[in-house]
């Protein structure tokens, strides 16, 4: 039955809290003059009491939509369109990401968690802080609100009936229609880092507000330079969120996908690397700001930069404007006005209310010098926004052709054909640049320098480098110039952020060394990235287009090799057998052969046709049930290298009827480098198998015979006790042969049966497909010992797949866990440094 | 001149040579003449086109042949002019290509041939369809 309470209830939830966050921001509005009027207190207390009333209902709006997935309640079209029946409890949270309205209302409850806290935690800057927060509140939650006024949707709920969402022709015969099953979650997202990316990015996302909320409030109150001291270890954590966030879904690409690497410059990264990099140097400009009061301006540009960066990130993924630039920005729902007013409100105001106040802001004229530490800072943050600026220029071509057809013009404007190549080819040089200037910077840090003295300091670190960066040249054989300044200037930056990082040790100020450990840490994720991504080598490559063409070498090289079952291929330096199909069994560990188990009419449920043993132990037997996770097929890959180490890799594919053939790579993990196989094509899985007509073979024991060009011999011949699927009574007979097959990597068997149930004569072929070959036991002549044999062959199995080799890739995830160690110290201790000045000041 | 009028400088020359290099390196979206064209002049940057399998009258699409080892596929593609075109790429045929609505091609012409080097595809999406799917009556 349809159940129309529980989301009659989830949408007068959301109602309910979109009118409370328009009643506190007024609250908190009339509350910002308290500090000249204390009789204010009543407002205040309002604002405080309405945001938490707010928050407790975003809180009750989730658990309600989370109850219409658990239940599944397929009649509401959230459920149905992102849950299924089989879906497991930790992948149900998935579904609110997957779809727009789900992913509102994460960045809505982080928002409103965050606002508790700074209530919580900050008592000074209450009043104006939560203004900007209510108003944003209101903005989002708006966004699901779902209901027409005047004629105009505002809003899109996540409580709409299926019947409202598609019109299906079921509905007009059946309003109460309530579909079997939902049609599930995306295969790709079920994985476990899509449990934890997008709420942790989501957050980084969220907290951007913190900063931006605090300099509305600076402004606002004239208090032009207290915020700084509050916002930073916020906007540190936020850089650190979004950091961990982002590349927690570049390591889930890298994992799963197939595009061969954990990086695309797709338009929905950009849409997240531009304001993480701004308000990276944002956080720079603040910490100049803290040691020597000047940057204060530019510090004000950059947080609010960074804030309408991601409003304008919101835009571009959630309005549909990206249209097909994009492979993962959400479907329209028609909120593209919404999310327009929703930037231009933001951006408008902040502009306004920094020109007003432009005059006010104090700033330190004078001329910073070279030798000096906010010097080399500023350069850094310089470099930074240029870096982003570059993204956002190209990321945006489809918002200046939506500009341009307002205007009827047809500029025919398109992406740059190769986004990796036009991207990284500029941003190599910033990395160079920030490698540079974050090894010299940290020297200023520390003491005042003067001409004479840093060159001594700078000696040592600078020729220890070029050394170090000489030998990896000519060992690694680095040998494209910016390759090679990359290389200098990472190890550069390592070794000069790791002297101060010992000198540091030893006075005991481990405090202070966030700085360094994160630049460490960046140093080393750039090194990563340029050996794995500069220094890939397709293993599967095959150069038929250097004779062809040099010009048309990228659209004539063949980086793909098909290989036929059991037929091993040599590339480059290996060798490689794809072996057959495999099959994920719930509980069972690693992947048996596909033949091993039959499927049956559940298809979450197979029977076990053969034992099957992992190491020493049997861990299934012929004859039980298990369960299967049916989508996924695993191809199991062997590599041999120099006839010696031996491994094998199982690249997955899953073929879903919605979605067509989704490929997932798997990766055999070296300390040195990481091998990478994806499937690229396999035979059309739709197709059922097309076995050729039988030939008849009358053979006897140990007698030679030929399927599908392999040698085969008949071993033995047995009689059966028991037939799975068969009840056999008295004077039924039931036989198997057991015929093996010389195949080019081994020994196969096949275990055809014959029998005579009821005195009628039957059998049961059994097949290889990976092979090509079934064979049936037809007739059985005791008399001169020989039997009959109809054997079938089909077109070999085979797989398409590439593999990659990447240098180095560990150095990445290195130094992303060193840079989150250096984010952590600094968040540590510039909240302390809050804590202690907020005791003294307040 | 002050220090910080130089560095002010070199940062506005770094943010043209960006939008200059941005709108030199943007692609185009074109047609299949207007590309033929680009290539008989000599210009040998890379272009979209936009457009669709050629069908035949029942509807059924014509000239989709995979390669030799199916490593490679050619097509025959209709751009938004109706001009048909044949276009060839040298990668496994994308295993969605048939049931594609739209198709568009990234690459350059090499003789009477579009050497596709990157297709995108727009595939009817599962939340697009105004269908249910198998599922009874409760």
């Amino acid at each position: 039955m349809v159940n129309l309470l529980i989301g009659n209830l989830g949408h007068l939830f959301i109602i309910i809290s979109f009118v409370l966050s328009l009643a506190s921001a007024f609250s908190y509005f009339k509350a910002v003059k308290i500090i000249e009027n204390p009789l204010l207190t009543g407002w205040l207390q309002n604002g405080r009491v309405l945001f938490y009333l707010h928050s407790a209902f975003v809180v009750g709006v989730i658990f309600i939509l989370f109850l219409i997935i658990y239940l599944h309640r397929f009649e509401y079209h959230y459920a149905y369109a992102h849950s299924s029946r089989f879906l497991p409890v930790y992948y149900m949270i998935s579904c609110f990401w997957e779809g727009q309205e789900g992913s509102f209302l994460l960045w809505i409850f982080w928002n409103s968690m965050l606002g508790v806290i700074l209530i919580k935690t900050n008592k000074k800057w209450e009043a104006p802080v939560m203004v900007t927060f209510a108003v944003v509140q209101a903005f989002l939650t708006s966004m699901i609100l779902g209901v027409d006024i005047l004629g105009a949707k505002i809003g899109s709920s996540p409580f709409v009936l299926l019947r409202d969402a598609i019109p299906d022709p079921i509905f007009a015969i059946n309003p109460d229609f309530v579909p079997q099953d939902g049609s599930g979650l995306n295969p790709l997202l079920q994985n476990y880092w899509m449990v934890i990316h997008p709420p942790t990015l989501f957050l980084g996302y969220a907290s951007t507000l913190i900063p931006f909320a605090y300099v509305m409030a600076g402004l606002w109150t004239k208090d032009y330079k207290n915020w700084i001291k509050p916002a930073l270890p916020w906007a540190i954590l936020s850089t650190a969120l979004m950091a961990i966030g982002q590349l927690m879904g570049a390591y889930w690409a890298y994992e799963t996908l197939s595009f061969g690497g954990y990086w695309s410059w797709d338009p929905v990264e950009n849409a997240v690397y531009v304001p993480w990099i701004v308000q990276v140097a944002s956080i720079h400009t603040m910490i100049i700001f803290k040691k020597n009061n000047s940057a204060l301006k530019t510090s004000i540009i950059l947080v609010i930069t960074t804030f309408l960066l991601i409003l304008y990130a919101t835009f571009l993924t959630r309005s549909g404007i990206l249209g097909s630039a994009s492979v993962h920005s959400f479907t329209d729902l028609g909120l593209s006005g919404q999310l327009l007013i929703y930037l231009l409100v933001f951006l408008v105001a902040a502009i306004l209310l920094s020109v007003i106040r432009w005059k006010e802001i104090p700033s330190s004229e004078g001329e910073v010098s070279t030798y000096s530490r906010e010097f080399w800072i500023f350069m850094g943050a310089t470099v930074m926004c240029l870096m982003g600026f570059q993204v956002i220029a190209a990321t945006s071509i489809p918002v200046y052709n939506a500009i341009l057809t307002q205007f009827g013009i047809d500029s025919g404007m398109a992406p740059p054909a190769d986004q990796a190549l036009f991207y990284s080819k500029f941003q190599i040089w910033g990395g160079i640049l920030l490698a540079i200037f974050s090894g010299t910077g940290q020297f200023f840090f520390w003491k005042n320098m003067d001409k004479s003295r840093i060159w001594n300091e700078l000696a040592i670190p600078v020729l220890l480098s070029l050394g170090v960066s000489t030998i990896v040249f000519i060992a690694a054989g680095v040998n494209k110039l910016p390759y090679i300044l990359l290389l200098t200037a990472g190890i550069y930056s390592i070794i000069s952020n790791g002297t101060i990082f010992i000198k540091l040790l030893k006075k005991q100020n481990l405090n202070l060394a966030g700085g360094a450990i994160a630049h460490i840490g960046v140093a080393l994720m750039l090194l990563g990235i340029l050996f794995s991504s500069g220094y890939s080598r397709i293993i599967s490559l095959n150069m038929s287009g250097v004779a062809y063409s040099d010009e048309l070498s990228d659209e004539m090289n063949r980086e793909n090799v098909l290989l036929f079952a059991n037929e091993p291929k040599v590339m480059n330096d290996y060798e490689l057998t794809y072996k057959g199909q495999r099959v994920e069994l719930v509980g069972v560990p690693g992947f048996p052969p596909k033949s091993y188990v039959a499927r049956t009419n559940d298809e979450h449920l197979v029977v076990a046709l053969k034992d099957y043993s992992y190491g020493e132990k049997v861990i299934f037997q012929s004859g039980d049930t298990l369960e299967i996770r049916p989508e996924n097929t695993y191809y199991e890959v062997e590599y041999a290298k120099n006839g010696e180490t031996k491994f094998s890799l199982f690249p997955r594919a899953q073929v879903n009827p919605n979605m067509g053939l989704l490929v997932s790579p798997d990766i055999k993990r070296q300390f040195s480098k990481d091998l990478y196989t994806h499937i690229a094509s396999i035979p059309n899985p739709e197709e059922k198998i097309e076995w050729g007509t039988p030939k008849t073979e009358t053979v006897s024991v140990g007698q030679n015979f030929f399927v599908n060009d392999q040698v085969a011999t008949v071993t033995k011949i047995q009689q059966l006790s028991e037939v799975a699927g068969l009840v056999l009574s008295g004077e039924d007979i039931a036989a198997e042969a057991i015929i093996e097959i010389q195949g080019k990597t081994g020994i196969s068997t096949l275990r055809p049966v014959f029998i005579i149930k009821d005195k009628m004569m039957g059998n049961i072929p059994d097949a290889n497909e990976d092979l090509g070959v079934r064979i049936s036991l037809v007739n059985i002549f005791p008399q001169e010992s020989k039997f009959e044999l109809a054997v079938e062959t089909a077109p070999k199995d085979y797989i398409i797949m590439k593999a990659i080799e990447m240098p180095l890739i560990n150095l990445l995830w290195l130094g992303t866990i060193v840079l989150m160690l250096g984010f952590s110290i600094a968040i540590y201790r510039r909240y302390k440094e809050f804590r202690k000045e907020g005791q003294t000041t307040n | 001149m002050k220090k910080s009028h130089i560095i002010g400088i070199i940062v506005i020359a770094i943010a043209v040579f960006v939008i200059i290099s941005t709108a030199g390196d943007a692609s185009t979206y074109v047609s299949f003449d207007e590309a033929k064209a680009l290539y008989e002049s000599g210009n040998s940057k890379k272009v979209h086109i936009v457009g669709q399998l050629k069908k035949d009258n029942q509807g059924v699409i014509e000239g989709v042949e995979p390669g030799e080892d199916l490593l490679s596929v050619s097509f025959l593609m209709v751009d938004n002019n109706q001009k048909t075109g044949k276009v060839f790429y040298n990668k496994p045929m994308p295993p969605d290509l048939r049931q594609s609505e739209q198709v568009v091609v990234v690459g350059r012409f090499k003789d009477d041939v579009f050497m596709a080097n990157q297709i995108l595809l727009k595939c009817p999406s599962k939340y697009e369809e105004n269908k249910i799917q198998a599922g009874s009556v409760n």
